[in-house]
Formats: structure tokens, C-alpha cells, sequence
């Protein structure tokens, strides 16, 4: 408790200043608008319902992207780690994809699939996809090799061998894979938002801003900010749970 | 005996020639880099040899199976670091489809023949190398196998457990009546544990000697080394492992 209070110090104290600042009439209002002002703003916007709406846009988009390219990630991750072969086929078109800024498949995106959900959640699979399929790779390449050996002297099958020892064995680094993309996900929902599909917190800020409402863009800013850090918390929580993730590697150890 | 990796052809072993006899306890010995483990892992089925062939109750060994169990080296990286002690040995009755309560039963009754009854439900971190051996070797009869395969597997304990886990493989395998391939480098280890010593030698590997232990059982850690017989076996074998080097 007395921690969280030492940790609150610094943020209270700059809402206050910048509270006092702009009441002096030293920071002006139309750009840096009101703590109380931004306050109102977003009691406003949850009273009426228009930033839940919201959230849930630009939260389904994240979650749809970034459950898809786990999939995705996860399952070619594992057939290429265990297949260096295949790998070296696949590989090149990965390296020559990957550098392929996900914002500018925007445009493309949209032709495709016109204004929406899944315009928007197919830019954020395309960012998210490389790092949770990289750290697969990796992470299944570096299993223990006596633990295949072991996987082959019980003559396990394919599917008993991915639930019992590779998925297992690597969980607890693709996790890391996991949580970078987590973050990338909700930076493209609102980037593409921002940028044209006219839908969730993105298309909320910059049309605040547009008409002239900087105090509910400022809200709307603010909560983001809380999203993200709670999105990342959920999923932290739920791959420490996981048999192999960073919470059984720790216990017991001295 | 020669085996493929990579593309590349080793020739690890060469004339290599040896019968296990059915319920044999069967030591092989002999210096680092002479093929021992690799001549393991073919008896397991975990490399094919290029040329030459091994025989398993008549049928050429082509793959693993689970009538061969291996007890690695490394118990630290052979053990699932996310499962217990019970959960370890359950992955081995769980792929030879042992269905409960049969597989509970039969934790429980291996958990006590390797005296794991108290770590049960610890993880292998929380144990010394002793104990997750122990778990290893439990792993590995669980899959009630025809043939034992062990891999220099007390090379890393200290001389206190590894004489105890001695005494424990060899009164196993008596009871169980096992037929056991047992890797080592350590001479004593061989000839206390043997029913009969093969020595290799390297450059590449080959049988420079077989010999009959001959020491009856149940053996006692001081009394059969300081046998006339264990002290001549030995002598004969150190002379030979040295002569090599």
C-alpha cells in the first residue's frame, strides 16, 4: 500500500500542476485540456455509453487479430522448429515479408475487405503473427533433445507429443512472443482507426480532436493507456498458470 | 557399425559382436569417445546404423519401441521439469495406454520400489540428482520393458548414491529377472554390477575383451570388491584400458 502510494506521487502531482496551470491561464485550454475538463468528458462518454461502444470495437479487433495470428504463429512455429528442412524453404519468404510495415497493408486491407472488423483485424495479424511465430520457432528448436528422444521411445504420436512435451517444453517462451504481440495488437487497432475505419477508440480520438472536444480526446487517451496495461496483466496472469510457463519453471527453485 | 548424421558417414564402431542373453545383466565398458553411448542408442533404435545389423529377439531394431526403455545420463534434462515425480512417471503409462485406476496403481508400486513415496507430488527441481535419477529409472520400468538400456547413468552422483542406487538397479533387476545393457566407465562399476564385462576400445570402437564375472549374488559393496575374482578382473581390464590409450 505504502509503495502504491510512493508510486502515485509523481502522477498526482502533474495532474495538480497542469490542473493549477491551466487555471492560471499559463497552459492553454484548446490544447491541453482541463483534468477536470477531461474528467467531465469521460463521465460523459460512459454515462452515454459511447466509449464502452467504442472499447468494445477496438478491443474485438485486437482480440480477433491477435487470436488468429496465435493460432497461426503458434502451429507454423511448432511444424517449422521441428522441421529444419521446411524451414529453409520457408524461411526467405518470411524474412522478405516480415520488414513489411503492417500499417501500409491499410490500403490493401481495405480494398479487400472494405470498412470494419475484419479489415482492421487483418492489418493486426499481419503485425502480430512474426513475433509470436520467430520466438516458436526458436523456442521449439531449443527443447531438450532427450526430451524428442524421450517423446520417441514411448512411441508418442504426433498430437500426444505436441500436448505432452513440445507445447509444454516451449510455452514458456513463446509466451514472451505472446505478450509483445498483445501490445502490437491494440497499437495497430487504434492506428488503423485513427488512419480510416471509422470505428472504436481510434476514429473516437481524432474525430474529438476534429471537432474541437481535445478534453475528450485526452479521456479517450487515458483509458487506452489503462486497456493495454490491463490486457497485458490478464494475459500475464493466465500464462503463469500454464504447466511449463515462467511460474512452474520458478517454483522450487531455491 | 557405422551411422549417418548430417549427411556424413562415422564410422564409431567396427567389429562389434555381441549376444545379450535373456535375462543378463550386460556391462559395457570402456574409455570416453569409444562409441559406448552411441552403440546405446542403436540397441534403443534412436540411430539407425548404416551398415551392420542388430537383432532384438530375432527382428532387426529399425526404430525405438517400447519394449526398450533408456535411462539417459542427464536425469536433469530427461525429466519433464513441468510434471511431478508421479506425473513423470505417468507420461510412460499414459503412452503405453494404461488406462486408470490400473495407472494410479501402478505409480504408487513404482514410487515404492525406487522409495519415492515422499516426493511424489515435487517437481524434479526440487530434488537432488539421486532422487530424479531414481525417477528416471521408475519412469523407465514402468514401460515394463524387455530390455533395460542405461547410459552411464550414476557417471554424475556422488559415491555414496551412486553405490546405493547400485545396490537398488541390481536387486531390481534380479527380482524382475531384467534383461539389462548397462554403460559405463568406471571398471568397478562394471564388474560389481555385470553378469558379464564387454571393454571397448577406441579408434574406433571395438570389443577388446569379454569376460565372465562369475561372482555370485546378491554381491556386497565391500566383501565382492575385495573379492580375489573382482580384483582379478579388474587388473585384467585396467591393463587392457590402459595398454589402449
Amino acid at each position: 500500500m505504502k509503495a502504491a502510494l510512493r508510486g502515485a506521487l509523481i502522477p498526482v502531482a502533474i495532474v495538480a500542476s497542469w490542473e493549477a496551470g491551466s487555471r492560471a491561464g499559463v497552459l492553454p485550454r484548446d490544447t491541453f485540456s482541463r483534468p477536470s475538463d477531461i474528467a467531465g468528458a469521460a463521465v460523459h462518454g460512459f454515462a452515454d455509453g459511447s466509449i464502452l461502444l467504442a472499447t468494445w470495437q477496438t478491443v474485438e479487433a485486437a482480440l480477433l487479430g491477435f487470436a488468429a495470428s496465435a493460432v497461426l504463429g503458434v502451429l507454423f512455429g511448432v511444424i517449422l522448429g521441428l522441421s529444419p528442412r521446411l524451414e529453409r524453404i520457408v524461411g526467405p519468404t518470411i524474412d522478405a515479408l516480415r520488414p513489411v510495415p503492417a500499417v501500409a497493408l491499410i490500403p490493401l486491407s481495405l480494398l479487400l475487405f472494405g470498412f470494419g472488423l475484419q479489415m482492421e483485424a487483418w492489418v493486426i495479424v499481419f503485425a502480430c503473427v512474426w513475433p509470436i511465430l520467430l520466438v516458436t520457432v526458436a523456442s521449439v528448436r531449443g527443447i531438450e533433445p532427450r526430451l524428442l528422444d524421450l517423446s520417441r521411445v514411448l512411441r508418442m504420436g504426433f498430437s500426444e507429443r505436441l500436448r505432452k512435451i513440445i507445447l509444454p517444453a516451449a510455452l514458456g517462451r513463446i509466451s514472451v512472443g505472446l505478450r509483445v504481440a498483445v501490445s502490437i495488437s491494440l497499437v495497430v487497432a487504434v492506428t488503423v482507426e485513427i488512419v480510416l475505419n471509422p470505428r472504436g477508440l481510434g476514429y473516437g480520438m481524432i474525430i474529438a480532436q476534429q471537432t474541437l472536444h481535445p478534453e475528450l480526446m485526452y479521456a479517450e487517451l487515458v483509458w487506452l493507456g489503462l486497456l493495454g496495461w490491463a490486457l497485458n496483466g490478464i494475459l500475464e496472469r493466465s500464462l503463469a498458470r500454464w504447466p511449463g510457463g515462467s511460474a512452474a519453471a520458478l517454483r522450487g527453485r531455491p | 557399425m557405422s551411422f549417418r548424421t548430417d549427411g556424413a558417414i562415422h564410422s564409431v564402431l567396427e567389429d562389434i559382436s555381441f549376444e545379450v542373453r535373456d535375462g543378463e545383466f550386460l556391462c559395457i565398458v570402456g574409455p570416453s569417445g569409444c562409441g559406448k553411448t552411441t552403440l546405446l542408442r542403436m540397441l534403443a533404435g534412436l540411430v539407425k546404423p548404416v551398415s551392420g545389423r542388430i537383432l532384438f529377439h530375432g527382428e532387426p531394431i529399425t526404430q525405438p519401441g517400447r519394449d526398450r526403455a533408456i535411462v539417459f545420463q542427464d536425469y536433469s534434462k530427461a525429466l519433464l521439469p513441468w510434471r511431478t515425480v508421479a506425473g513423470n512417471i505417468s507420461l510412460s503409462l499414459e503412452a503405453c495406454r494404461v488406462a486408470e485406476p490400473e495407472r494410479s496403481r501402478r505409480i504408487t508400486s513404482l514410487l515404492a520400489k525406487m522409495s519415492l513415496q515422499a516426493s511424489a507430488r515435487k517437481f524434479p527441481s526440487e530434488l537432488s540428482g539421486g532422487m530424479q535419477q531414481r525417477v528416471q529409472i521408475a519412469r523407465c520400468l514402468a514401460q515394463q520393458p524387455r530390455l533395460l538400456l542405461m547410459d552411464e547413468p550414476f557417471g554424475a552422483l556422488d559415491a555414496l548414491t551412486r553405490q546405493n542406487l547400485q545396490d537398488e538397479v541390481a536387486r531390481i533387476a534380479a527380482e524382475q529377472k531384467a534383461t539389462v545393457v548397462f554403460i559405463t566407465h568406471d571398471l568397478e562399476e562394471a564388474i560389481y554390477l555385470g553378469d558379464r564385462v564387454i571393454a571397448l576400445a577406441t579408434n574406433p570402437g571395438r570389443v577388446v575383451e569379454m569376460i565372465e564375472v562369475g561372482i555370485p549374488r546378491p554381491r556386497h559393496q565391500l566383501e565382492t570388491r575385495e573379492d580375489a575374482r573382482f580384483l582379478a578382473h579388474r587388473h585384467r581390464l585396467f591393463g587392457l584400458l590402459q595398454g589402449e590409450r
